[in-house]
């Protein structure tokens, strides 16, 4: 019956194109605007918490954590307040994961504590036995690159008017301005940490990942 | 050999390449799956590197199975299947071959990027811009090699299989593109890694890309074109026509029209619209219909043959794959109830679901594919169908394991995270949830591992039919030339 469409392969491929897009169009640009509107009050990632950012997702660490609190009451009482679009706003990617092979962390920073991650990154059965989470050493050896903070930093306020420098959110600026405004940020955390190698690295200008983790974990509230 | 005169002379040389391709990413691609799932029982596994760790592997993990196995499987059976029903000698050996090559070069500059960390974090779709520059490129040098051919065809009416072919080059071809929209940031400040991107969309609205993308990537290159090569393999197996015309006739354009709205049943309760996530259950539901209509017109494909179902290990492989997808078709709809959904997402149910899919369905259809192609592309007989046999078995059971245990582990995990105790408080904490996983997440090693061992049996049992090839022939030529000596 519609064998004129299986003679002729442009016209095959156009009804197929055709027939695909249309779900797509329905169901994702009617809210696009809507969904793209921040929650008041939103601040952009500061220097460290972008660098923060950056590490989780170089680690995947969405292959096993959720960023998504679903309305319901065991999740609510479990992680608190169940998540709002406008939350999201500045994330490029989003990170709401698939699997929580580990526990939710849409609000992290409400209950757990800088020295308490520290402890839990260097080996997660210190606090949490039987956990099967990974330990990372290398966030405590490696430094943070301030260059490809500073890089998405720019790039997110000229193209996508992210509002860096208004009103009390973080600034942006140069490199050396976005490392300067780094290192101030990292010494309000490692004054609460333990390991003796991040406060010398500190002392030298040096801002390890495990620091720049923490200062994300800790905005995400 | 007589009747060969009539149909061309088939070059097998890019089908040939793309069929050791699938092989190797299948081994190398399921290997990681395994090494993952031991280090959820033994953490320590990872010996503390970062790219022996849990976070990075599971990416690799994916797209070697789904891009490096799966796909490489897709394109052997193009360059195997096209020619024979389109009924011309492959056109452009050279698109051919470079498509082979930066296929296989792509993979490895995935498995590098992947494990070095550098990622998009979007699932399925972890590749850095400039990789998805010549994923783009290897795609479109495809779609050059599809279009040559149907040009070029000798038989005018296209065969069902081939519809779902230019369907996967479509669908992927959009879906890529526009899921990976993304700026580069070194363009933009000259500062930091030049690999490094933002997303075009930001939170809610990226989530909905990505899983439209996501949802779809499973639709177009974990079935649409898995179909396409069971509707050429099985009615080949079992050496009699498709059952129902009209049945693929409105099973494709049913399918065409309906995957691409269920997407948003990976983001149920989430901060998407409420009306969108009831649309994507309810066209959830409904892709039972397409799914199911491929997959009886697939079975009854074998009427009156079924007792070939006994001795053949290939229709085996062939047939148990469809039936897979008929139960995948139907576990997922299920999952996608809002209801259902509230207590399977995020737990280990999906992950089981996916796998009845992707070993099941994919790689069960593969491995048939293969195992009928490889002795005809190499004029030779298969090394062993008692292997192959065995093989069927082992890897079976594997599936068993695997899906049993990851329904009970998800289930539980989902009804611990929400049972409250007689004050109405949370009864489990969240680690009182991850230990009860481990016997679980054991079993699911042990099916995995079985897997895997009946990967490699075929892994040795194809390279032994092609190593044996030569000879084979040596022994036929003499057959015959004593044959004919005889005759006169
Ligand atoms: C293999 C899966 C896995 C990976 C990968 C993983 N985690 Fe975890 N994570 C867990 C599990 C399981 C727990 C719960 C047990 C515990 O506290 O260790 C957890 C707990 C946590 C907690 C404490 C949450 C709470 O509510 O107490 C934080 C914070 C955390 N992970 C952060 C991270 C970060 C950041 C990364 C990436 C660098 C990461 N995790 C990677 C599995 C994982």
């Amino acid at each position: 019956m519609f064998e004129f469409i299986e003679r002729n392969s442009l016209l095959l491929g156009l009804c197929i194109f055709i027939t695909i897009t249309i779900g797509g169009i329905v169901e994702i640009v009617p809210s696009f605007t809507q969904n793209s509107r921040p929650i008041e009050g939103l601040k952009p990632y500061s220097a460290l918490e972008m660098a923060g950012r950056q590490i989780y997702i170089r680690e995947s660490c969405n292959a096993c954590h959720s960023q998504l609190i679903r309305p319901f009451k065991s999740e609510t009482d479990r992680y608190g307040a169940y998540s709002l679009s406008g939350e999201y706003a500045y994330d490029r990617p989003f990170l709401w994961g698939s699997r929580r092979t580990g526990p939710d962390l849409h609000r992290i920073g409400n209950y757990r504590t800088t020295d308490w991650h520290e402890a839990h990154f260097i080996n997660a059965r210190n606090v949490s036995p039987g956990s099967v989470m990974p330990n990372f050493p290398w966030f405590f050896e490696d430094n943070v690159d301030f260059g490809t903070v500073h890089a998405e930093i720019i790039t997110v306020k000229t193209i996508f008017g992210v509002p860096y420098d208004q009103g009390d959110n973080p600034k942006s600026g140069s490199l050396k301005e976005i490392k300067a405004m780094g290192l101030v940020e990292a010494a309000e955390i490692v004054k609460d940490m333990k390991t003796q190698a991040i406060k010398d690295a500190l002392a030298k200008g040096e801002v390890k990942d495990i620091v720049a983790m923490i200062a994300y974990l800790n905005r995400m509230k | 050999m007589s009747q060969t005169a009539s149909i061309p002379d088939y070059d097998y040389s890019v089908a040939k390449a793309f069929t050791i391709s699938t092989l190797v990413w299948g081994a190398i691609g399921m290997s990681v799956g395994l090494t993952i799932a031991l280090e959820l029982v033994f953490p320590q596994l990872n010996a503390d590197l970062p790219w022996l760790s849990f976070n990075r592997l599971r990416p690799l993990h994916t797209n070697a199975v789904i891009f490096g196995f799966t796909l490489a499987g897709v394109f052997a059976t193009w360059y195997y299947v096209s020619q024979r029903v389109l009924k011309v000698r492959m056109v452009l050996p050279a698109v051919g071959k470079f498509h082979v090559i930066l296929f296989n070069l792509i993979i490895i500059l995935a498995a590098y990027t992947l494990l070095a960390g550098h990622t998009s974090s979007k699932e399925y779709h972890e590749l850095p811009w400039w990789l998805d520059i010549l994923v783009v490129i290897m795609w479109l040098t495809w779609g050059v090699h599809i279009f040559a051919m149907l040009g070029a065809r000798k038989e005018k009416t296209l065969y069902v299989s081939i519809w779902y072919y230019v369907a996967c080059f479509i669908a992927v071809s959009m879906l890529y593109l526009i899921n990976g929209l993304a700026i580069p940031t070194w363009f933009v400040t000259q500062t930091g890694n030049w690999w490094h991107s933002v997303s075009m969309f930001a939170g809610t609205n990226d989530a909905q890309v990505q899983w439209w993308f996501g949802h779809n990537a499973v639709a177009f290159v974990l079935t649409v074109p898995i179909i396409a090569i069971s509707y050429y393999f099985i009615p080949k197996q079992a050496n009699q026509p498709v059952y129902s015309y009209r049945l693929s006739l409105w099973s494709f354009w049913g399918l065409m029209f309906v995957y691409l709205w269920a997407g948003p049943h990976h983001m149920m309760y989430s901060t998407i619209p409420s009306w969108v996530q009831t649309l994507g259950m309810v066209f959830s539901l409904v892709l039972i219909i397409p799914s199911w209509g491929s997959m009886v017109n697939l079975l009854l494909t074998m009427s009156g043959k079924w007792e070939q179902l006994k001795t053949d290990p290939i229709a085996k492989f062939l047939i148990i794959g469809s039936t897979f997808y008929g139960f995948a078709t139907l576990e997922g709809p299920i999952q996608a109830i809002k209801s259902v959904n509230a207590i399977a997402h995020f737990t280990d149910w999906i992950i089981g679901h996916v796998h009845n899919g992707t070993l099941g369905w994919v790689s069960f259809t593969i491995i048939g594919a293969i195992y009928h192609m490889v002795p005809r592309m190499w004029k030779t007989k298969l090394y062993s169908e008692r292997l192959a046999e065995n093989q069927f078995w082992i890897q079976t059971l594997g599936i068993v394991f695997y899906f049993s245990s990851m329904w009970i582990a998800g289930i539980t995990q989902g009804a611990m995270w929400r049972t409250t105790d007689q004050f109405g408080s949370l009864a489990y904490s969240f680690l009182d949830t991850v230990n009860v996983m481990v016997p679980y997440w054991a079993l699911r090693a042990v099916g995995g591992s079985l897997f895997l061992i009946g990967f490699f049996m075929f892994f040795y049992n194809i390279h032994r039919t092609i190593r044996g090839a030569a000879a084979f022939q040596a022994q036929a030529e003499a057959k015959s030339a004593l044959d004919s000596g005889s005759a006169t």
